[in-house]
């Protein structure tokens, strides 16, 4: 009997499909030599490299998040067969477990052992009001919170020296491969490495698992004992709210293109190719749908989506699956609103190419229609394709965060850093401020967005043809 | 020049009955009125004869487009598509959840919202050009170098960040303008001027990066080799040959926003507080003011088309061969 | 005919002038040599030509004197004096005062140097008022004055004018208004007729050299033309790989080239062999600039080679009257003429014709208005009439816009005909019939213009080969189109390893011989050649051309070549079709229509092509190619025609036969 049921969110599927894609274009990509090259022009640049480590890095966390389950719960008295828990769990909800279940009653700073606010606490020397001793945060110090900030730095310490040592394993071994394969000796692979000589910048790779290993290994030592970003209203740990956050970020980055991708490329190819009457429908199309601003349209939509969700309770057997459900449909939603760029500018750029002599010889030839699009207008497009969606990750992310602001974005009980800074911000009026939610969703999403920026503008320039 | 103008009119007319058909589908057919009545009225007070009266109160309860039980022309107009989508072309948005005309709220408010976003439009570009002529007049140096890094920087923080942090700082530590409100007449400025300046501090990281590349593209052009040639000092190759090419890219994205200026900005109007058309679009969001979203999709698209016919208007300014087309 | 001046001290003076590529690679910098040690002396009132196919480094050469090279490229050692300053030494600010006003330049494409959205007024005034303080009225009168002088009517409306209201010619007209509004002592033309047709070519030639006469001013002439070196210049330097390896005077240089290069640049020309002999191709290709060898950069395709040109870089050598020789065994070629062979060409008779094409006529509509009604045609091709014979060719000539193009890609069915038959043996094409249609297309096949767009850069050469094959169903499977493939390449002279490779990794030539192989594949019998040379250098034409010529011999295939390079005509075709806004002006046996032109028009182009074996009487042509969407009234060519007449106004001229197989559509021969 299995002590866990897996469940299969829609979000799951696709994610994982989108990785098996990325696959899929790694494959094709190492066969074809242009895109080869771009890649590995991509590849000798450092700050990609750097960069492309830091989402990896977050990539993983959203995979993790993306592999539900339902715990099955310890069987009751007089019970036969199996019952499952309505929540719906995730790898990473069950690697957190601590993070997850350790709530706190209300705010509380970083590394706080008490709450944030005073109250009125029964004590034996009758009512006092004081802040109130966390239940968990830092309940290891046992009545000498004193000890608290020796206690945090010789952790922190501690897991610096280990991240450290770790750093320096992962590169040694990295320079004993080099090493190998290269033939020299393990002194001039080192030396290649920081002078960025290899062919991958291996040097901005580790640069960026140093500095990953230096931040994250003493916080997720001290995340046991501490919360270590604070808790939130009702006493959640906000550092596990900032990495369940990274799984809808990717989400609506991600999945989104594959609204878009289909509808752009098909749309504007169609219309740049066959002209005529196609071209005039597609642009007519594409030219109502940018008429309507942007987020009036999706407001439009999700309040409509937010109905039928809304009147049909019946669909949905979880929480989580109609939140799942409510993603989803925001990500079909930003899809349908924002292929038009990316359709146009396929558009005029088959409209050059289809007057280009190969293709003119192809037609020569009477190769049909389908064939010239397939292998002569779909691969010389390529580039720009990728670059769309690479470009278009960032915008999506930082769009999330402001139309779950309007109250336009994902469901208000799925975690996302615009859910995190929508129910922060009234904070900010408090006396001391709490700062600590605000603050944690702003570093993870700018690491995030800025990385990504970054990879978009290498992925630019990598894939650029007039480099070929 | 003026038939050309009327043949983008003529071509604007399709379009809005795209949008109109498109918003009408979108909150008609996807979703019944019996749905949205439903939804209004909560759980709690759902019979069947308040979903009827709700119908009836705002007119959902006639047929979509054809009505077989009028006579006559009311067969076509007594229908919800001709009451609540036709309407809208001669300007008549019905009314909000609360009774209100929502035409005369978009006539009040449009005043508020202009007065943010015009300033921030106006500043905004003039600081972002300016910033993008430094970046690219100084290419390739270090100068250039820290200044794209920054605004990459600058582009990856959220608005959200901007208006929260701006206002924690300004308004809330150094306490030199209120949070948030507006004021009638020329006591306003003091509520005008942080939204303004977050508006246009927010917008800087990418719109220089942008019009910093569109300058670079014109820079390796062949006239700028001529302009050297002749011996003209870089500042005049800059400013009277770069700079006038490099307006007929920038205006294709500017001018189009200027019309949408009326529509304010959500997210700066509702965090300050101002009475324009930003937040009303928010509170009916909120609200679930089906009718007000409705309208305000509709102007918005009006205004971006008038948008497009600006840009092809202004392109005549600067591009003389679209002018003696 | 230019005479050389009175030698003085130097204008300019050039010495050791050495360029580099920058290349940023990862975390590591390199330089790339691209020119080398450059020395030349340019006196007043002189030409000097620099000649040298594309990548020697003329034009960097040219932007170097100026100082307006692109950012990557460094100049890495040498000086350049002008008027005794050191212009490498000179700072910015004062080499700004020299531009435009000691030194002036204009570049290759008149359509992009100029400044879009600034009135040309505007664009000369500017220069005035850098360098000769002129505001307001004076500097309109002095710009008028200088659009007088560079021959554009009305020159005070034009003012207010801009470049996209001027045609190509005038636009240049307009860059050398601009060049010479601050008076400058030297000119220096970058490729100024490259982009311009022969006859707008001439008109320009003549502008240069009659400013150069009244002025005294020194011309620095880069050209790959050596028609053009022979008619302007008064020496010439030749460059070769980043390095001088010729200057001589004009007289030496086309009496007696020293070095082996010139001489191959000559050979390679197809004016300068007789009709049927085989061009002179040089082998192999220029090296790399990553891959330049260390001693004679021209060993690996010279005849004259020997084991010290492989060791030792040859400097240079001084030849004759102070002309300057880079070779190791300088001097006229030994018996050149014992080594020309001469080839049978085995041209067949005028047989029964494999294609007829009566009346074609290609109109594309012109649209306006909201609902886009149809207002006008642009009649592109407007009732022409050729006959293809195999192994026989055809050549159409004319210049850029007159439908020549059109006619071959309405003959490959790439553009819908509007009008006239086509007649293959005989029978009429059925253009309704799919596979008539598909039919014609194995029949007849098609090789572009410019290699480097008609090869798709992401297919590998073996897939560009089959492709058609497979459309058409000559090979069922790339197994089966294999053999053919390797065969094909062979054919067009081409190893069979190069299946596996992409475009990108061959020369413009090698490109050029894949896009023969491709058309080859389906084995036609009619092939159409649209420009096939126009976008390679002399020595690379000539071997296209070569092949070309071989192929026809042994496989007699018809084909039409179209040009608009008379060289090429006299060289490869038996029949010449002339054509003019769409229709085809005279027509005949090449050797008859190149000796005698009847049609004005044709006389008149072919006097304006610049000929390396002296001049000739040029008939200079008025104004530019009209807009085939507003033809002039009766025969198109009378506005520009010295010989029209009241008749050519008002009727077009029907087209008659003349004796020896001739038809001209001309009011003289009526």
């Amino acid at each position: 009997m299995m002590p866990f049921q897996p469940v299969l969110l829609w979000s799951d599927l696709l994610l994982w499909l989108l990785l098996a894609c990325a696959i899929g274009l790694g494959i094709v990509s190492a066969r074809t030599p242009h895109l080869r090259r771009a890649w590995s022009r991509l590849g000798r640049n450092g700050v990609a490299m750097a960069v492309a480590t830091l989402l990896t890095a977050f990539l993983l966390v959203g995979l993790l998040d993306s592999l539900h389950y339902r715990e099955r719960l310890p069987p009751a008295p007089g019970q036969t067969g199996t019952v499952y828990g309505v929540e719906v769990l995730s790898v990473l909800d069950g690697l957190l477990t601590h993070l997850r279940s350790r709530n706190e009653k209300t705010y509380s700073a970083p590394f706080a052992t008490r709450l944030y606010a005073k109250e009125s606490m029964e004590t034996p020397a009758g009512t006092v009001r004081d802040y109130p001793r966390l239940k968990h945060g830092g309940a290891h110090l046992g009545d000498d919170e004193t000890k608290r900030d020796a206690d945090v730095m010789q952790r922190a310490f501690a897991g610096k020296v280990q991240a450290f040592l770790i750093w320096l394993g992962l590169a040694g071994g990295l320079a004993a491969l080099l090493a190998r394969r290269q033939g020299c000796s393990h002194q001039e692979a080192w030396r290649a490495i920081w002078r960025g000589e290899t062919a991958i910048a291996w040097r901005g790779v580790l640069l960026a698992l140093g500095g990953l290993l230096l931040v994250f290994l003493p916080l997720a030592l001290l995340a046991g004992d501490y919360h270590v970003f604070g808790t939130d209203k009702v006493g959640q740990d906000v550092f596990y709210q900032v990495l369940k956050s990274i799984r809808t970020a990717l989400v609506i980055g991600l999945v989104t293109t594959l609204v878009t991708l289909p509808l752009a490329v098909v749309l504007g190819i169609v219309a740049g190719y066959f002209r005529g009457w196609a071209d005039d429908v597609i642009q007519y199309i594409y030219t109502v749908l940018n008429s309507i601003p942007g987020v009036l349209l999706i407001a439009a939509a999700v309040l409509m989506m937010q109905v039928v969700i809304d009147t049909r309770p019946q669909w949905f057997a979880t929480a989580a699956e109609r939140a799942d459900l409510r993603l989803l449909a925001l990500c079909v939603i930003l899809g349908m609103t924002s292929w038009t760029g990316l359709a146009r500018l396929l558009r005029g750029e088959t409209l050059k190419l289809r007057e280009l002599e190969y293709i003119q010889a192809a037609r020569a030839f009477g190769v049909s229609s389908g064939r010239i699009i397939g292998r002569h207008i779909l691969p010389n497009l390529m580039h720009i394709v990728v670059i769309a969606l690479v470009m278009d990750f960032s915008s999506l992310v930082l769009a999330e965060a402001v139309l779950s602001y309007v109250g336009i974005g994902v469901d208000p009980t799925m975690i996302s850093f615009g859910t995190m800074i929508n129910n922060a911000r009234m904070e900010l009026g408090r006396e001391p401020v709490v700062w600590w939610s605000l603050a944690a969703a702003f570093v993870f999403m700018f690491v995030l967005v800025l990385s990504a920026n970054l990879f978009a503008d290498a992925v630019r320039d990598a894939f650029d043809p007039r480099l070929d | 020049m003026l038939a050309y103008l009327c043949r983008r009119l003529l071509y604007a007319v399709p379009i809005l009955i795209g949008v109109n058909l498109l918003t009408f589908a979108l909150f008609f057919v996807v979703n019944t009125p019996d749905d949205m009545a439903r939804m209004q009225l909560g759980v709690k007070h759902v019979t069947p004869e308040a979903i009827q009266k709700w119908k009836a109160e705002r007119g959902y309860d006639r047929p979509l487009f054809w009505n077989g039980d009028a006579v006559g022309l009311a067969r076509v107009t007594d229908t919800i598509f001709f009451d609540k989508s036709a309407r809208m072309f001669v300007g008549d948005f019905g009314r909000a959840e609360d009774g209100r005309d929502i035409a005369r709220e978009i006539r009040t408010r449009m005043g508020p919202s202009l007065a943010i976003a015009l300033p921030t439009f106006v500043l905004g570009l003039c600081v972002t050009i300016t910033l993008a002529l430094i970046l690219a007049f100084f290419r390739a140096s270090t100068l250039d170098f820290w200044g794209v890094v920054i605004c990459v920087a600058l582009m990856s923080i959220s608005g959200l960040f901007y208006i929260i942090g701006g206002q924690y700082l300004v308004a809330k530590v150094w306490k030199l303008v209120p949070i948030s409100g507006f004021g009638e007449g020329l006591d306003a400025w003091r509520f005008l001027v942080l939204p303004v300046l977050i508006g246009v501090v927010g917008g800087i990281g990418a719109s220089t990066r942008w019009y910093r590349t569109i300058f670079l593209e014109e820079v390796n052009k062949d006239y700028v080799r001529t302009a050297r040639a002749k011996g003209l000092p870089e500042t005049l190759v800059f400013f009277r040959h770069i700079l006038k090419n490099a307006m007929i890219p920038i205006l294709t994205g500017v001018v189009v926003v200027i019309p949408l200026l009326f529509m304010g900005s959500l997210l700066t109007e509702s965090f300050f507080g101002i009475p324009g058309l930003g937040s009303y679009t928010i509170d009916a969001i909120n609200a679930q003011d089906f009718a007000v979203v409705r309208s305000m999709v509709f102007i918005g698209s009006v205004l971006y088309i008038v948008g497009l016919i600006l840009t092809d208007i202004s392109y005549t300014l600067v591009d003389p061969r679209i002018r003696f087309e | 005919m230019p005479s050389i001046p009175a030698s003085t001290e130097p204008l300019l003076s050039v010495r050791g002038l050495s360029l580099a590529i920058q290349k940023a690679g990862p975390g590591e910098q390199r330089r790339v040599p691209a020119v080398t040690d450059l020395g030349f002396d340019l006196l007043p009132g002189e030409t000097l030509a620099l000649v040298g196919e594309s990548g020697c480094g003329k034009s960097l050469t040219a932007q170097a004197l100026m100082r307006l090279l692109p950012g990557a490229i460094r100049v890495t050692g040498g000086a350049v004096h002008f008027q005794g300053q050191n212009l490498l030494a000179l700072p910015e600010a004062a080499m700004r005062d020299l531009r435009g006003r000691g030194m002036a330049m204009i570049f290759q494409e008149p359509a992009t140097s100029l400044n879009p959205v600034l009135t040309v007024g505007c664009q000369i005034g500017e220069v005035l008022a850098r360098h000769g303080g002129l505001q307001g009225r004076a500097a309109r009168e002095r710009a008028e004055q200088l659009l007088r002088q560079v021959g554009i009517a009305d020159p005070a409306r034009r003012l207010d004018e801009y470049p996209f209201q001027f045609s190509g010619g005038m636009k240049q007209r307009v860059m050398i208004a601009i060049a010479l509004a601050a008076d400058p002592q030297l000119l220096i033309a970058d490729e100024p007729t490259t982009a311009l047709d022969v006859t707008v070519q001439s008109q320009i030639l003549d502008l240069l050299q009659q400013i150069q006469a009244e002025r005294g001013m020194a011309m620095l002439l880069i050209t790959h033309d050596l028609g053009i070196v022979a008619r302007m210049a008064h020496r010439v330097g030749v460059m070769y790989a980043g390095q001088l390896v010729e200057l001589a005077s004009r007289e030496a240089f086309f009496r007696a080239p020293g070095h082996p290069y010139s001489q191959a640049l000559f050979a390679a020309l197809p004016e300068a062999v007789g009709r049927g002999q085989r061009l002179k191709a040089l082998a192999g290709q220029v090296p790399a600039l990553e891959a330049m060898p260390a001693a004679c950069r021209f060993a690996d395709r010279c005849e004259r080679r020997q084991p010290v040109c492989c060791n030792e870089a040859p400097g240079l050598t001084a030849q004759g009257q102070g002309g300057l020789v880079r070779c190791h065994f300088p001097g006229p070629q030994a018996g050149a003429a014992a080594e020309v062979k001469l080839v049978e060409p085995r041209v067949p008779a005028a047989a029964a014709p494999l294609l007829q094409i009566e009346q074609l006529q290609v109109h594309f509509p012109i649209r306006k208005g909201f609902l886009q009604r149809v207002c006008g045609q642009v009649r592109a091709v407007d009732g022409v009439n050729l006959s293809l014979t195999p192994g026989r060719t055809l050549a159409l000539v004319g210049e850029s816009g007159c439908g020549k193009t059109t006619v071959g890609k309405a003959l490959m069915q790439l553009l819908p005909r509007t009008g006239g038959s086509l007649h293959w043996q005989g029978a009429v094409i059925d253009d309704a019939d799919k596979g008539q249609r598909r039919a014609l297309r194995r029949k007849m096949q098609m090789v572009f213009q410019d290699p480097f767009a008609s090869l798709n850069p992401r297919m590998m050469v073996g897939d560009i080969l089959l492709e058609g094959m497979l459309a058409l169903g000559v090979a069922d499977s790339a197994e089966s189109g294999r053999g053919a493939c390797i065969a094909l390449l062979e054919q067009v002279g081409l190893k069979a390893e190069a299946l596996g490779r992409f475009p990108h990794e061959f020369s413009g030539g090698q490109r050029q011989r894949i896009a023969i192989a491709r058309a080859l594949a389906v084995s036609p019998e009619l092939l159409i050649c649209d420009e096939p040379t126009s976008a390679l250098d002399v020595s690379v034409q000539a071997q296209i051309l070569n092949l070309l010529r071989d192929l026809q011999a042994e496989l007699q295939m018809a084909y039409l070549f179209i040009t608009h390079n008379f060289a090429v005509v006299e060289y490869l075709a038996q029949e010449v079709a002339v054509m003019y806004l769409g229709r085809v002006v005279e027509q005949g046996p090449v050797e008859r229509v190149l000796a005698a032109p009847a049609h004005p028009y044709t006389e008149a182009l072919l006097s304006a092509v610049p000929r390396i074996e002296g001049t000739r009487q040029v008939i200079r042509l008025q104004g530019e190619t009209p807009s085939p969407a507003r033809p002039p009234q009766g025969c198109h060519f009378h506005p520009r025609c010295p010989k029209a007449m009241e008749l050519c106004r008002r009727d077009y001229p029907e087209t008659r036969e003349l004796p020896g197989g001739r038809q001209v559509a001309c009011h003289l021969h009526g």
